[in-house]
């Protein structure tokens, strides 16, 4: 178990492929509390990740980023939908098993508390997979207290604390170091710096970044801090309700954005400076109700570009630029009137 | 841009963390730390281990045999010379038949709840733990037995049964199994919610290990906590069952039984009559404020 | 609301299934079979198997189960074969004297518990709470079917006040609300309800206590509220928990009578649980059993109505 994972199919193959992912929640109602409806969570959704790189998603809370982390660790069972694994199907036939996928791919919560088991020791915490893979005790204790010193926290004196008697950065600090007992190749940070105060956010953020350098780390960084985003990723996804509208790279993304949703998301972030002030909200209201998606562009019940085809037919993704956009306004021949 | 604070280094944020521990303490060094600083709790404890320890020393504390009847002493007043507690209907010493009472009276009360949780707490934290349709099934089977007031099921179980030590306890445990597994399905359910659950599951960990490991150590104190709350409960109740005929035999000193046969002495020597009842009351008072105690114990915030 | 009390209504056809047949298998547990408990041992086999066939005791499990089932849904219980009147008669009176008793019984408890509960949550001085806990917990420890004999020995053997035993004047039929038949009530609706008294004192200090500590009441205050406007709205707040923990004390006073009914000889459904057991009499304990279970399940499912209904948070269905 203690070798490190190593490339198969060369730089240029994926490290994870994702293609039509869909995961649909049950909503128990009805007279027999039979589902009759659903939480349309993620909905046939593709995505590649490349070796090497950071990809950052980004979108509103609720639209699914979450859901994506744990499809991708198989935390949850897709509803359908097929991953691989540089080249290796995931739970196929002739595949690698989830268990094979889990040990390349871990994965950074967002609650620092609640990701921790408050009985047991930080050493114990982190020396749990190690063990569970076959791995000595004690082999397992000093790889422990080593992925502690990588993260920054001296073993001798946390080795032996509780989750309790650490602050929210030093945990997610834990935690990261948890996510890398098992040598993984590719990390799913989920809102892993969120709940930090901005000063911790930077320190960890910056720590990740050497991690990712010495470890040679994949990273899938989920958060919804455009500027965190920005920061760290080399391409940026960005979703809407369970679907991916624009997904480039980040110097695209943010710097010509095509899709109306992602260009609102970017002029509502606060500018540091006074001349760019944001005057009136660029987009209005809640998300509608996953459970009852609008028809058509999802988007466009909060669009100020919506026309009919929106609601007719669903744009797909589609190269515009240097990105891939799923919008009418940048498809040919749509039947939008600012289509091209 | 970049991100506002972008000066910031690994090397600081390491010196920030390395702060020196205090002496690290585990959850049940807590917990022990906090039942010695309870005072009622540490008086109940005491009593408690009083009555428990005498029942099991009687025989050899040197005192009347409690079988032993005799028609011309019956109904002795408390205080008689030899006969510290009085003796009852059949002249048997009542101080004897109290402490030998206990044996009995706290095993019938203290077993059905500790094989009910054995039983309870495994189905409760399989249905939390497995979710789904071992959920449903588990958990709608004990709906049925809810569908029971617990006493009433008590006594239609061991009405039916039969009198007898042997169908007290098996009723008592089937009375005690669905409001421990409740329990424990409940706590289980919460704590599989939590992240480190799916962080250990993302470890490629098997599901013994998990529940051994992440799972068991994070409910089994709420639900001891609540088993121990039931032990006066099953206390009550058993004596209740004892008090009615269905529960131990005479000529068993038990305090239930004792009540029951000393009924017909009201007139005669009230506060006699009521003595039995009095050994039920402390003990299961007791049972209660150790509980409570424990509770508070564990109840440590961060 | 209709649509979820319809459903938890439905839901309770597999649950009542399973009591209907645990309820079933009552008469199956007992050693021995059912008849030999009412014919002399030395009574000729003929008879033996007459009766057997009569009562049905003859025909494997299921079919004696599905016949019981059937007989029974078309209301008939059987018959009683210790008095040979008909079981749903006979539970039939002594469920009424025992909701009699249940009902006062509630209401002392109740009334006490919530004025007690919130007196110790809302006491300054701590020797209220104190009192109020202390009172709370002998509540919840006593044996109540002692405190039974204690207040016997007290109002009736030693004082003379009170009747120890019965409904009512010995001539008396059936219950009436007079003083006679009050008089006979005091004792055992006292020993009832002890157990609820400690239990909802216990739940509505707690409650409450937990509501004080929110911060909307101090916003309330903060608003210039005076404490008996916030008394209510923290009433309010503390009802749905309270009303819960109520329907199942109410229940479990009806179910768990029985104790209490034989120490005083109330004709109730516990006396009468207790009588048919000493005479074997299973059709009247499985009537008996029946009933008060199927009562217990309505009473929750008409609590947990009434909850939705009064805790706004609660959307179910």
């Amino acid at each position: 178990m203690d070798t490190v994972m190593k490339d198969r199919g060369g730089p240029a193959q994926p490290l994870l492929l994702a293609r039509d992912l869909r995961k649909h929640f049950p909503i128990p109602g009805g007279l027999l509390g039979r589902a009759t409806r659903v939480v349309r969570a993620v909905d046939d959704l593709s995505l590649s990740v490349e070796k090497g790189e950071t990809l950052g998603v980004v979108g509103e809370s609720g639209c699914g980023k979450s859901t994506v982390a744990r499809l991708l660790m198989r935390l949850l069972k897709p509803d359908r939908g097929t991953m691989v694994l540089d080249g290796d199907p995931v739970d196929e036939p002739h595949g690698i098993t989830v268990n094979e996928l889990r040990r390349q791919v871990q994965m950074v919560f967002q609650d620092s508390y609640a990701s921790l088991n408050p009985r047991l020791t930080i050493v114990e915490t982190l020396a749990f997979a190690p063990k569970a893979h076959g791995l000595p005790a004690a082999e397992a204790r000093a790889r422990s207290r080593d992925l502690l010193a990588k993260v920054g926290l001296d073993p001798n004196s946390f080795a032996d604390r509780y989750p309790h008697e650490l602050s929210g950065g030093q945990r997610q600090r834990v935690n990261i170091a948890r996510a890398l007992a098992l040598r993984p190749r590719l990390v799913i940070l989920d809102e892993a710096v969120s709940a930090l105060d901005k000063s911790v956010e930077a320190q960890v953020l910056n720590m990740l970044v050497d991690l990712k350098n010495e470890f040679g780390l994949t990273y899938v960084f989920i958060s919804h801090d455009l500027n965190v985003v920005q920061y760290l990723s080399d391409r940026v996804m960005v979703m809407y309700l369970g679907k991916i509208v624009e997904i480039g790279s980040v110097d695209a993304i943010y710097g010509d954005p095509q899709h109306p949703y992602t260009q609102a998301l970017l002029s509502a972030r606060p500018s540091m400076d006074p001349r760019k002030r944001t005057r009136e909200a660029p987009i209005q209201g809640d998300p509608p109700n996953p459970i009852d998606p609008p028809s058509g562009c999802r988007f466009r019940t909060r669009c100020p570009f919506a026309e009919d085809v929106c609601a007719k037919a669903e744009p797909l993704l589609n190269a515009s630029g240097a990105q891939e956009v799923a919008c009418h306004m940048r498809i040919r021949g749509s039947g939008h009137t600012k289509a091209p | 841009m970049a991100i506002q604070s972008p000066s910031l280094d690994l090397g600081a944020g390491a010196a920030v963390c390395a702060t020196p521990a205090a002496h690290a303490r585990g959850y049940w060094q807590q917990v022990a730390r906090r039942l010695r600083r309870d005072p009622v709790t540490l008086v109940c404890a005491a009593i408690l281990l009083l009555i428990v320890a005498s029942a099991l020393a009687a025989p050899w504390l040197g005192l009347a045999d409690p079988y032993k009847t005799s028609m011309i002493r019956r109904l002795y007043p408390i205080g008689s010379p030899n006969f510290l507690l009085g003796t009852d209907e059949l002249g048997r010493d009542m101080f004897a038949r109290l402490i030998y009472g206990g044996r009995l009276s706290l095993f019938m009360g203290v077993t059905p709840v500790a094989l009910a949780l054995l039983i309870g707490g495994t189905l409760g934290i399989t249905a939390g733990f497995l979710g789904g349709r071992v959920n449903m099934a588990i958990m709608r089977v004990m709906d049925v037995f809810y569908a029971f007031p617990s006493v009433l099921l008590a006594i239609s179980l061991s009405g039916a049964m039969g009198a007898g030590a042997e169908n007290t306890l098996l009723a008592l445990t089937i009375v005690f199994i669905p409001p421990i597994c409740r329990v424990s399905e409940s706590v289980t359910t919460q704590v599989r919610g939590f992240d480190f659950v799916d962080a250990a599951r993302a470890s490629g960990a098997g599901t013994l290990t998990i529940v051994r490991v992440h799972v068991l150590g994070n409910v089994l104190g709420p639900i001891l906590v609540y088993a121990t709350s039931l032990i006066s409960v099953a206390i009550i109740l058993a004596a209740g069952l004892s008090f009615l005929g269905l529960g131990v035999k005479p000529p068993e000193p038990e305090w239930g039984l004792m009540l029951n046969t000393l009924r017909q002495a009201i007139y005669v020597n009230p506060v006699l009559a009521a003595l039995p009842g009095v050994m039920i009351f402390i003990t299961s008072i007791c049972f209660n404020l150790m509980s409570d105690g424990l509770r508070a114990a564990m109840d440590v915030k961060a | 609301m209709l649509l979820y009390a319809l459903r938890r209504l439905i839901y309770l056809v597999p649950v009542a299934f399973g009591v209907s047949l645990l309820v079933f298998a009552l008469v199956h547990l007992a050693p021995g079979d059912p008849i030999s408990a009412i014919v002399p041992p030395d009574a000729p086999k003929e008879v033996v198997d007459k009766l057997k066939e009569y009562y049905g005791f003859d025909k494997p499990l299921p079919v004696q189960y599905g016949r019981w089932l059937l007989v029974t849904l078309s209301g008939d219980f059987g018959t009683s074969i210790g008095t040979g009147r008909p079981v749903a008669q006979e539970v039939g009176s002594a469920f009424g004297n025992t909701i009699i008793l249940a009902i006062a019984a509630c209401l002392v408890a109740f009334s006490l518990a919530i004025v007690l509960g919130t007196a110790a949550a809302y006491a300054k001085s701590r020797v209220v709470d104190r009192l109020v806990t202390s009172i709370a917990l002998v509540g919840v420890s006593v044996p109540h079917f002692w405190l039974a004999i204690v207040l016997v020995i007290i109002f009736s053997v030693e004082l003379g006040w009170l009747p120890p035993m019965g409904l009512g004047p010995e001539n008396a039929t059936g219950w009436r609300l007079d003083w006679p038949h009050i008089r006979h009530m005091i004792l055992p609706t006292i020993a009832l309800s002890v157990i609820p008294l400690g239990v909802m004192t216990r739940t509505v200090r707690s409650t409450i206590k937990e509501i004080l500590s929110m911060e909307f009441v101090t916003a309330l205050q903060a608003k210039g509220m005076n404490d008996r406007q916030i008394l209510f709205h923290v009433l309010k707040n503390a009802a749905p928990v309270c009303l819960a923990v109520m329907g199942l004390q109410a229940g479990n006073l009806i179910g768990g009578s029985i104790l209490i009914e034989t120490v005083f000889a109330w004709p109730g459904t516990g006396f009468l649980l207790n009588s048919a057991i000493f005479r074997r009499d299973l059709p009247i304990l499985q009537g008996t059993t029946l009933v008060l279970a199927f009562f217990f399940m309505m009473l929750n499912l008409t609590v947990d109505v009434i909850q939705t209904f009064v805790d706004p948070r609660i959307k179910r269905g």
